[in-house]
This record gives C-alpha cells, structure tokens and sequence, in this order.
C-alpha cells in the first residue's frame, strides 16, 4: 500500500514484470486456440464473402485516401501561409492484446510489445476506431496498456464542430467518459464528436475520443454535466495501434522508424 | 528428502501456479465481479491442512506476486492474504470439522473479508466503490469450494504425500 503514497516501488514493478508475462500468455492459449480453429475451419464461401468485402472496403479507403492527399498537400500550404509548423505524420506499430486486467475496478489490458519494439511509458494507443488509452508499464515484451475509461484517468479533448476544449475523464464504466468543468454556456450539443486536443502533449491531435450522448443543464450547478460514449471499441479490439510520433515544432518531419515492423500511416 | 517431502512442495507449488494462472483468465467485463478468488481457498486449504508449517511471511510474498500480477497496488491482496490466513490459523481445529455446507458458509464470510480489504485499498488508490458487487466473488467462492476441496483432497491422497 505504500505505492499509493510514492512512486519508488514502481521501478521494482518494472523490474519483476517480465515475471508476469508469461502468466497472460498461457491464459491466451485457449483464445489463440479458439481463433486457429476458426481459421481452420471456415468454410470457402465464408472467406470468399470476407474477400468481397475487404476488397469493397479496400476501394471505399483508397478513395477516402486519395482525397486525403489532395486535403494534406492543402493543409501544409494554408498552414504555410499562416507560417505555422507542418502536420506531423505518425508511424504505428501493430499490437495484439493477450491480456486484461482481471481487476474489475481497472480498465487496463496487456498487449504483446515491450521495449524490445520500442514501446515507451505514456505512448498513446489507438484502434481503428479511436484513442484508446496509453502505455503505462513497459517490460522487454510486453506493456500494461490503462484505457481512457479507466477512473483514474482523464484525457483533453476538443469538440470536433467548434474547438471548445474539455477534459474527458474515465468513470469506471467502459461505456462512457464525463467531460469535466464544462461551463453552462457553452455550446457543445449531443452526437459532437470530441477529438483529442494534443494539449496534454501525450496524445496525438485529432483522433476520435468519444460522441457526446448527453447534456444536461442543470441550472443549480455551475457546470454542465456532460457524458460521452468512447469511439474506439474498448472491450472488444483485439489488434491496437502504438503510435510512435513527436510533437516537434520544426519542418522535418519523420525519423527512422522506430521499428522495422511499423507502417508508415 | 523424502519423494512425499518434494512431492508435498510440488503439490504447494503447483497448486499456487494454478490458482494464479486462474486468476487473471480473462473473462469478459459483466462476469469479472463474479469470478472465485481461487488463489486465497487455496491458501486457505493448506493453512488449515499445514497450521504448523504454512510461513504467514511466505503467504504475504504470494499476495505481493499476485499484485504484481493483476497490476494493483502493492498490499492490496496480501492484507487479505493475511487476515484470512490468520482468521484460519486461530480456527483450523474448528474448520476441520465442519461438513461441506459449513466450511462453505465460513469461506464464504472469510472470503468476503478479504474482499472488504482489497476494497478499501482500492478506495485508497482512487477507484470508486461500486455498492455491494465486491460480495458476488465470495459468493461464487463458497460456490466453487466443495470442488477445489474435492481437487486437493485427491491430489493429496494420489500423491501420498503424508506418508
């Protein structure tokens, strides 16, 4: 219990959490069994279907992408304009999860990369829906991953309509996240999408958080109470996205990548 | 030593690695206030099998791993470990001669002290209580006593390990 008080445990943690990996990964066998067995058994129609669609959705993206060119090439001349620095491009790297927490209090998972994939603590992590949460103990191969609907966690945001900003906070429930003191007037509406804001200088700007789902004024409290649902699928992802980018201000855009196994996003 | 000295420490052992392992099985999000809290029945049974042997010091060591484990805070399960432990220790001669219907109202008590401490440490590390859930896992522990005492007791007599 003296962790609670002082930090100077947590590198022992660090130091005894490779103890810990091998735990997870046996009570992932049955999963992985279960996932390689469904493999081995779909039927040819089945995966023929799955084919047409990946290929539709193949087309809708590489559309969607094409665009996006156009749009990115746009926003560095506005923004040169403005003499502002440029967007910064990111580099992900694929992680599969192999544990949760069994605590039900906290939401964190494990995930399969470690320092040994260049994992570092506070590395953002995402799906392809949305944030969600960030890396918080790293061990040569595998880290504890705290997700955005964890209590004890909390996560600036900004409307994706208008730019209020706004601290999204965990409540415990995977469900759903509270924006905190969020002034009476302001104008924020349900179905708003909250992006990440970048202002913690944590989080990447712009990926989704969460969609407003309820507003209510109460006109006896100084503060709207506001509730969101998170975007990305927290009890559901299996496949999550660590995203290895800097928050630098000057023109150069991408290093090495971090690992040889990132794509390029 | 003796092959039912090395085997009696198997047993412990293997056990303990067991009830750990089924400890952090995921499970999915509704069921998770719900699942036994195997590794302290199996602490449990071997405080009220071994009052004499079993280390309070080595029970607290188990608690410490199995917070390094479930990423909680340090203490949290080894207070719970312990008071449990203790709790038996003063009343193995009692629990030994319970019947099974007994044995599973007292786990289910000892148990749900456990729980209340792990509670409240994790009210001290800032996750809020949620009413009563907390109870649910003592309820499925007596539930589920019956077979890990069935398990053991086997194990033991299949091993000879007192002999």
């Amino acid at each position: 219990m003296v962790s609670l008080y002082t930090d100077k445990l947590s590198s022992v943690r660090e130091t005894l959490s490779p103890l810990v990996t091998p735990f997870y990964k046996i009570t992932d066998i049955p999963g992985k069994i279960g996932q390689w067995i469904d493999e081995v058994m779909a039927s040819p129609t089945d995966l023929q279907a799955e084919n047409d669609t990946l290929k539709t959705q193949v087309l809708i993206l590489q559309r969607k992408s094409q665009q996006m060119a156009a749009l990115a090439a746009e926003n560095v001349r506005l923004r040169q304009l403005l003499n502002a620095s440029n967007l910064l491009q990111e580099t992900v790297l694929i992680a599969e999860l192999i544990g949760v927490s069994p605590n039900p209090l906290s939401h964190q998972v494990i995930i399969n990369r470690g320092t040994a994939d260049g994992v570092f603590k506070g590395q953002p992590v995402l799906d392809a829906y949305g944030l969600m949460g960030q890396v918080i103990e790293v061990s040569s191969n595998s880290s504890t991953v705290i997700l955005i609907s964890d209590a004890t966690h909390a996560i600036p945001v900004q409307v994706n309509r208008n730019g209020v900003r706004a601290i999204a906070e965990g409540t415990g429930d995977m469900n759903s996240l509270s924006l905190r003191h969020v002034s009476a007037n302001t104008d924020i509406r349900v179905g708003d999408l909250l992006v990440s804001s970048g202002l913690g200088k944590r989080f990447p700007v712009g990926y989704p958080v969460a969609e407003v789902q309820q507003v209510e004024r109460d006109p006896a409290k100084a503060f709207l109470t506001v509730t969101a649902k998170p975007k990305a699928r927290l009890d559901r992802s299996r496949h999550l996205l660590l995203v290895f980018e800097s928050f630098r201000e000057t023109v150069d855009i991408l290093g090495d990548p971090p690992s040889t196994k990132s794509v390029t996003h | 030593m003796k092959t039912s000295t090395i085997n009696l420490y198997l047993l412990i052992g293997g056990s303990f690695l067991i009830a750990l392992i089924l400890s952090v099985y995921p499970l999915p999000m509704s069921c998770r206030w719900w699942r036994p809290e195997f590794v302290l029945m199996v602490a449990i049974y071997w405080v009220v099998v071994l009052p004499y042997s079993i280390s309070l010091t080595a029970l607290c060591g188990l608690g410490l791993f199995q917070d390094l484990l479930e990423g909680t805070p340090f203490g949290q399960h080894s207070l719970g470990i312990i008071i449990v432990a203790y709790i038996c220790l003063f009343s193995y001669q009692r629990l030994r001669n319970f019947n099974l219907v007994k044995q599973m109202i007292s786990m289910f008590f000892v148990i749900a002290i456990a729980q209340l401490a792990d509670n409240w440490v994790q009210g001290m590390a800032g996750r809020p209580l949620v009413e009563i859930s907390f109870i649910y896992a003592a309820i499925t522990s007596a539930l589920i006593w019956p077979l890990i005492r069935y398990a053991l007791v086997f194990s033991v007599q299949k091993l000879r390990v007192f002999q």
